[in-house]
């Protein structure tokens, strides 16, 4: 290195320097003109909504995509990146949002899969318990090098990617998303890490959407918006609410504003709920639940606690092989929990409506158009055909409603829904089942890796139908979205309710304890709405 | 947004690749010693140069239809339906029965009684597989393939022991009434007043095979069923969420693909044989696989491959019959087109899409 280094920051070559990066894929700019620096040894967040550019920016430090124009400085070192292989060279390490680990490997042999020295592996592979043991103690990064990779929790996958990242010698290192799949305590334990690296001169580069992560540990953030870097500021002197504002373009509400509930008659009555999925394991432990007309239940917990079998439950598709017991009624009628009568068309005809935690692999069909995707679910209704017949006028003309009052974006009926960024494909599915006017509406996960402003519009939508005296059971992995949005809160632990709370009267301390599975207070033996 | 403009996903692709075929198999003619030009020409003249020889190809480009059609169905189901040659050949016992067994008076009350015939017991072999398909998670291509062999067996017996007329050495079923034969479609020519195709086999079922096509298309892109079908076919999860029951569709996906193959037979067995022999199907129901593969499921591109092999067949034969070319050699050409329009697809698709994305930048 030429320069003197460290003695004035400014002065000392950024770790990394994008100096008017442009990338197109066909007509749509998905980066023009984009000038960021990334000061060595700091943490530096990267936000915006999705289909702002943030990934296509990543692939291109990464060397998936060429870009159009513009120059990449590592290390004030004019750089091109033609290959993944150039960027780790380089000392550029990638942990992606769906982890690139073979999962019946040992974390040893992935972490020096492709990293391999020789012909022989076991050289390589004690190297790499050497480096493993060393960089665990420094990191905070304790895995068992042994353990096959799909046995880890998710958590500990992650920290075999970083430890990816770093046995490739890795300074820079670049997150996707790292958060989306943690827990509250994992999450805290993925910054203790990041900010151990920080310590120790690595630069970290953070995509996320979550606001909150960005203020509790960024140096810098950068936000982006429709393909290009609109700010990049000091974190100290910013706030959410600006951000947010940076990041939409227009000014948001971050918190849902609603009236207080007025919960009438009990919509959904479930009396322990049990289920035993096809390997013989309890999922569902006895589930007592009710939820009234014009009120909002959110149930929190890590996911994998029971959740998605509770909603494929009351959605009328249990996992196959399962077998279900309990009781469970809808405006007092019973719901067939087994046999021919318990799918999805006939809940529908009960007066559920249901927007499924994976929009993508439930909630639509990807390769259909948006008017067939409004059709879903709904297309042997009257008004969309006659007889075997589809009428395609008559679900085009009510699709064209829907998206222009949901605000689907690029309005139109034709394009595939694989076409549509992941906000406005979840707008089309609550656009199909909220107009519905559902009794009862079953939501999971509803602003899963959907933009700020959608989330808005989202949840204003929920809570005008709550308030149009309809009955909602809210999932959520995101505490905040369960705190602001719900009327009632229950915390699901290990296919159990440990505990239901007012939004008011309660802390996220309080609810984290509950999703870890320590039962707390006794307050939450005899709710009031328990009696009915 | 799409990669490229849709004809030349639907005909650009297809025909570059059967010109790669083409130009490969000329290569192959060429290493055995014979001139691909005077190849080219004789599968030309005798397929298409004649009302002859496009009463053959008409011929069996009908076979292609239904049995292609049926693979096209069960394909929007996401089920690989292997099993056509066995419910094709079912058909042709359905056709046989009713046509031996009802005293029909003329062909207009045969034609659709033999169809149902046909389609029912296409279907009835189909049913099984798709039963266990759907409830026991048996794999579909699987049990199709050993279907074949079953119905193979099945109707070698059954001609054999009880089909046959007593006295006949032939394995083959009595001849089907006079009055049930189907116009062919030269004797249909000649009452409009004009000659064409004499003596080809070329019946009124190319006329039912078209209508075919065209429900198909209606029962797939614009009815609740095949709504279902195609949503079930993309996404099972999906269809559990929207109430879309697997086990239903996979069966009547499958009755309606098994009912399309056995259809077949109102051509072969009914229209051109006049009566049940063995080995009727010649091979069609596995023709009809490459035929829903290159006409990209859809039932103009399954007419239009249909075509494509009717022409290949009868060239096939005028190549063995007049070129010191041998037969086997035409089963060589068929593979190569299978070959590149199946197999190797995404070769041309790809570089093709990235022209049509380079020009499309170009242009904006």
């Amino acid at each position: 290195m030429t320069q003197t280094q460290g003695r004035l920051e400014t002065a000392a070559p950024a770790a990394i320097e994008l100096r008017g990066i442009s990338k197109a894929f066909g007509p749509v700019q998905a980066n023009r003109d984009i000038h960021l620096r990334v000061e060595r040894g700091t943490i530096h967040g990267i936000i915006g909504e999705n289909g702002a550019g943030k990934s296509t920016l990543m692939s291109i430090l990464y060397g998936f995509y060429k870009p159009d124009a513009g120059e990449i400085l590592v290390g004030g070192r004019p750089l091109t990146i033609t290959d993944s292989q150039t960027a780790i060279r380089a000392g550029i390490g990638m942990v992606f949002q769906h982890f690139k680990l073979v999962p019946n490997f040992t974390v040893l042999e992935n972490i020096i899969l492709g990293a391999e020295e020789g012909r022989l592996l076991r050289p390589s592979l004690s190297k790499a318990r050497g480096v493993l043991r060393q960089l665990a103690q420094e990191y905070e990064l304790n895995v068992d090098p042994d353990e096959v990779v799909e046995n880890l929790s998710v958590g500990h996958q992650q920290r075999v990617e970083i430890l990816k990242a770093l046995y490739r010698q890795a300074d820079i290192l670049i997150l996707d998303e790292p958060t989306g799949v943690l827990t509250p305590a994992e999450a805290d334990h993925l910054f203790r890490i990041l900010e151990g690296l920080r310590a120790e001169g690595k630069t970290i580069i953070l995509i996320t959407h979550k606001l909150r992560e960005i203020m509790e540990i960024t140096d810098t953030v950068s936000v982006m918006r429709r393909g290009e870097m609109v700010a990049s500021v000091k974190t100290a002197e910013t706030s959410p609410e600006e951000l947010a504002e940076l990041m939409v373009g227009r000014k948001v509400l971050l918190n849902v504003e609603k009236a207080l509930a007025q919960p009438g008659k009990p919509v959904l009555e479930i009396r322990n709920l049990r289920l035993v999925d096809a390997a013989g394991v309890e999922r569902l432990r006895g589930i007592d639940l009710d939820i009234r007309a014009g009120e909002i239940l959110g149930i929190a917990g890590v996911s994998g606690n029971g959740q998605t079998q509770l909603l494929e439950i009351l959605g009328g598709y249990p996992p196959k092989g399962s077998t279900v017991s309990g009781e469970v009624r809808v405006n007092g009628a019973p719901l067939p929990l087994g046999g021919a009568a318990c799918n999805a068309a006939e809940r529908r005809r009960q007066g559920l409506g249901h927007i499924p935690e994976d929009r993508q692999a439930e909630g639509l069909i990807m390769d259909f158009s948006a008017w067939e995707n409004v059709a879903f679910g709904y297309h042997d209704a009257p008004e969309y055909g006659r007889g075997p017949l589809m009428d395609r006028v008559a679900i085009r003309r009510d699709a064209e409603g829907k998206i222009a009052r949901f605000d689907v974006r690029p309005p139109s009926c034709d394009l595939a829904a694989r076409n549509f960024s992941g906000g406005n494909q979840q707008k089309i599915v609550v656009a199909r089942e909220i107009e519905r006017n559902p009794d009862l509406l079953l939501i999971g996960q509803p602003t899963r890796g959907v933009d700020i402003g959608a989330i808005e519009f989202i949840h204003k939508r929920i809570v005008e139908l709550r308030d149009a005296g309809k009955a909602i059971l809210l999932v959520s992995v995101e505490l905040d979205e369960i705190m602001s949005l719900s009327d009632r809160m229950a915390v699901m632990f290990d296919g159990r309710i440990m505990g239901e709370r007012l939004p008011g009267d309660t802390t996220t301390g309080d609810l984290g304890l509950l999703m870890a599975g320590v039962d707390a207070a006794p307050q939450t033996q005899d709710n009031p709405s328990r009696e009915s | 947004m799409e990669k490229m403009p849709k004809w030349a996903d639907v005909l650009l692709t297809p025909l570059i690749s059967l010109v790669l075929a083409m130009a490969i198999s000329a290569l192959v003619i060429l290493a055995i010693g014979e001139s691909p030009a005077e190849a080219l020409t004789t599968m030309i003249d005798g397929a298409l140069g004649s009302s002859y020889g496009w009463g053959f190809t008409l011929y069996y480009a009908t076979n292609f239809i239904f049995t292609g059609l049926a693979v096209m169905v069960a394909y929007h189901a996401s089920l690989f339906n292997i099993g056509g040659e066995g419910q094709a050949a079912m058909g042709g016992l359905g056709v046989a029965l009713v046509l031996l067994s009802l005293p029909l008076p003329h062909w207009a009350l045969a034609l659709p009684a033999a169809m149902i015939g046909a389609a029912a017991f296409g279907a009835a072999w189909a049913l099984i597989p798709a039963w266990l398909q759907a409830k026991r998670g048996s794999h579909i291509v699987i049990t199709t393939i050993m279907f074949n062999f079953i119905a193979a067996a099945a109707l070698n017996y059954i001609l054999v022991n009880l089909l046959r007329p007593v006295g006949s050495m032939d394995p083959a079923s009595a001849r089907f009434p006079e009055s049930t034969h189907l116009p062919k479609l030269s004797d249909m020519a000649l009452a409009l007043g004009f000659e064409w195709g004499d003596n080809t086999p070329v019946n009124i079922s190319f006329f039912v095979a078209v209508i075919a096509c065209i429900l198909v298309w209606l029962l797939i892109w614009r009815t609740r069923l095949g709504f279902e079908i195609r949503a079930f076919g993309k996404s099972e999860p999906a269809a559990l969420y929207a109430g879309i029951s697997p086990v239903r569709i996979t069966i009547i996906a499958m009755l309606i693909s098994g009912g399309l193959a056995g259809l077949m037979a109102i051509n072969n067995v009914m229209g051109e044989a006049e009566r049940l022999v063995l080995n009727a199907v010649e091979g069609a129901g596995f023709i009809g696989i490459a035929v829903a593969l290159m006409g990209r499921n859809h039932p103009l591109g399954v007419f239009l491959a249909a075509l494509l092999f009717g022409f290949l067949y009868q060239g096939g034969g005028e190549l063995a019959l007049w070129t010191s070319i041998p037969r086997e050699l035409i089963i060589v050409i068929q593979a190569l087109v299978i070959l590149f329009t199946g197999a190797l697809d995404n070769m041309v698709r790809v570089p093709l899409e990235r022209m049509f994305m380079a020009m499309r930048k170009r242009g904006a």
